[in-house]
């Protein structure tokens, strides 16, 4: 388990909600932030504040050399070739926005085909949407089968001369699913489709080596894995990036600029137009270190004892449904439940009286809950903070919710 | 004060005027998309235009489902041009528990579906 110094870390925890200590299990919407980071905004703002690039004064130089920085562990965090493959958005929807609009403005035409799965996140699914009827594209979904993984045979079914690009999640945020993404890379790959990998969820979790898995494009965000709000990560193979246009125009991203032409800057500024997100990114820094120095395989280990914990005490309960595969190694700390004849929205009422945070609605994924045939479902989720204890919290928590509208 | 008052569970588990009726004078449906309530409410009329009979439909969670069951038993024998005027803050009086603003669409719902009922067409044509 995580040691308890490094649980110390996060001052959130200590709070008290309705009087019970609060057992935060709402990892998979975003997670809390160590000490460390929360310093660093705090300095930053107090020492080093500046725009960054092409200011000479020491201000400036300090900011921009924090700013590029996060480049370079981001790039090593991940196992980029180059740092030049890290750009930096507000989340990861942005993120896949960037590639929908550039790489597929360029390179999608009629009649083309996009993959997605049944599993995605909306952020990983209407970007595409829009581009397929932009374009008049398909859109092709890969099925959830009943044990919740992906349906591998459909998958190469589906695989075509037409197919373009395959963009799928690395681990749902509502099943836990863990896809078999190199699996996935090759078969598409063969195709001569590129692969988009969102990591938004995974990213935290787990080990992730984009040279390995060798993913053309892979997202992430900051805030759920415990750096700030309002930092994206787009990673994309420098060799693809120097092919496509930029995404939005303006300051940063511009050289030799006259009234009626522009030129733009290299990767990765090209794509990072505007005053960027100073602040945050420099305090993501410190949480892609914190992570690295527990160790994302020990993170793993952690997230896997309690979702086996979870899914044990969960399971034993009359009238609880868990929606998760049978095999944990294949899926991350996530386990979404319902309860027969109680709405998610009253388990999530029940459970923040005693303390457990959690959440329930379609986790932004309409089409997952229509294929699963359920509104909504409740759905704890972990991080390397949580414990047993917050698991038992919110075992006696789901007691009070059977009992009280039994 | 209680999370859900003993009222509230009572409507929740023993709903009153749940159903439908055939041959509504008015009828409405309403979903609150973001967490999949949906209640249907019909209405028959005297000549006078008071509720005569009311019955409400859908699934949802206890707060939604039982402010649709006690608004059905309220709004008996009421005229539709003093229905037409309830105000939402009426809703969370009868509720009697402090509703959250992410709570409020579940507790509005069977008053919004009402007025939607009142204000269309006669059912059928």
């Amino acid at each position: 388990m995580i040691p308890e110094e490094i649980i110390n870390q996060f001052p959130i925890l200590k709070r008290k909600i309705n009087g019970q200590p609060l057992a935060y299990l709402d990892n998979a919407s975003t997670t809390q932030k160590p000490k460390s980071v929360i310093r660093t905004l705090k300095n930053y703002y107090e020492t080093s504040n500046a725009n960054i690039h092409r200011g000479i004064h020491t201000l400036s130089e300090e900011s921009t050399s924090a700013y590029e920085k996060t480049r370079e562990t981001a790039a090593k965090f991940i196992n980029a070739n180059s740092e030049k493959e890290i750009i930096f958005t507000r989340n990861t929807t942005e993120a896949i926005n960037l590639i929908a609009y550039t790489w597929g403005e360029t390179n999608i035409k009629e009649n083309d085909e996009i993959i997605v799965s049944e599993l995605e996140h909306h952020s990983n699914l209407i970007p595409w949407q829009q581009l397929a009827k932009r374009k008049k594209a398909q859109i092709k979904a890969v099925p959830v089968k009943k044990d919740y993984t992906l349906d591998m045979e459909a998958y190469k079914k589906l695989l075509s001369e037409k197919t373009r690009i395959v963009a799928v999640s690395a681990m749902s945020n509502v099943l836990g699913t863990i896809p078999p993404i190199k699996e996935i890379i090759t078969l598409a790959h063969n195709k001569n489709a590129l692969v988009l990998i969102d990591g938004a969820q995974s990213a935290g979790h787990g080990p992730t080596n984009v040279q390995y898995l060798d993913a053309d494009f892979f997202t992430f965000s900051s805030h759920k894995m415990l750096g700030p709000t309002g930092i994206g990560v787009l990673f994309a193979k420098e060799s693809i990036l120097k092919k496509i246009p930029p995404f939005l125009f303006g300051g940063e991203m511009a050289e030799n600029v006259d009234q009626y032409n522009a030129g733009f800057t290299d990767i990765p500024w090209k794509f990072e137009a505007g005053t960027p997100n100073i602040a945050d990114t420099i305090a993501f820094n410190e949480a892609l270190e914190f992570l690295s120095k527990i160790g994302l395989e020990n993170i793993e280990k952690h997230d896997r004892k309690l979702i086996y914990h979870a899914k044990e005490k969960f399971s034993k309960h009359e009238n609880v449904k868990l929606y998760i595969p049978e095999n944990l190694h294949e899926t991350g700390p996530v386990l979404s439940f319902t309860i027969e004849g109680i709405h998610p929205h009253d388990i999530a009422t029940v459970f923040d009286d005693e303390g457990v945070a959690i959440r329930s609605g379609h986790h932004c994924a309409q089409p997952l809950m229509k294929k699963l045939g359920i509104q909504a479902t409740a759905r704890m989720s972990f991080y390397l903070y949580n414990t047993i204890k917050d698991i038992e919290q919110a075992e006696k928590a789901l007691q009070k919710t059977l009992k009280l509208f039994k | 004060m209680d999370l859900y008052p003993e009222i509230i569970l009572d409507h929740f588990k023993n709903p009153r005027n749940k159903g439908i009726i055939k041959n509504p004078t008015k009828t409405a449906e309403k979903e609150n998309t973001l967490c999949g309530d949906k209640i249907r409410i019909d209405l028959l009329l005297d000549k006078n235009k008071k509720v005569r009979k009311i019955r409400f439909s859908g699934e949802g969670c206890a707060i939604s489902q039982a402010s649709a069951s006690m608004l059905t038993e309220k709004l008996h024998g009421k005229p539709l041009s003093q229905i037409k005027k309830i105000p939402p803050k009426e809703i969370y009086k009868m509720l009697g528990i402090e509703i959250s603003p992410a709570r409020s669409k579940c507790a509005l719902l069977s008053l919004e579906t009402v007025k939607k009922a009142v204000n269309g067409r006669r059912h059928n044509q």
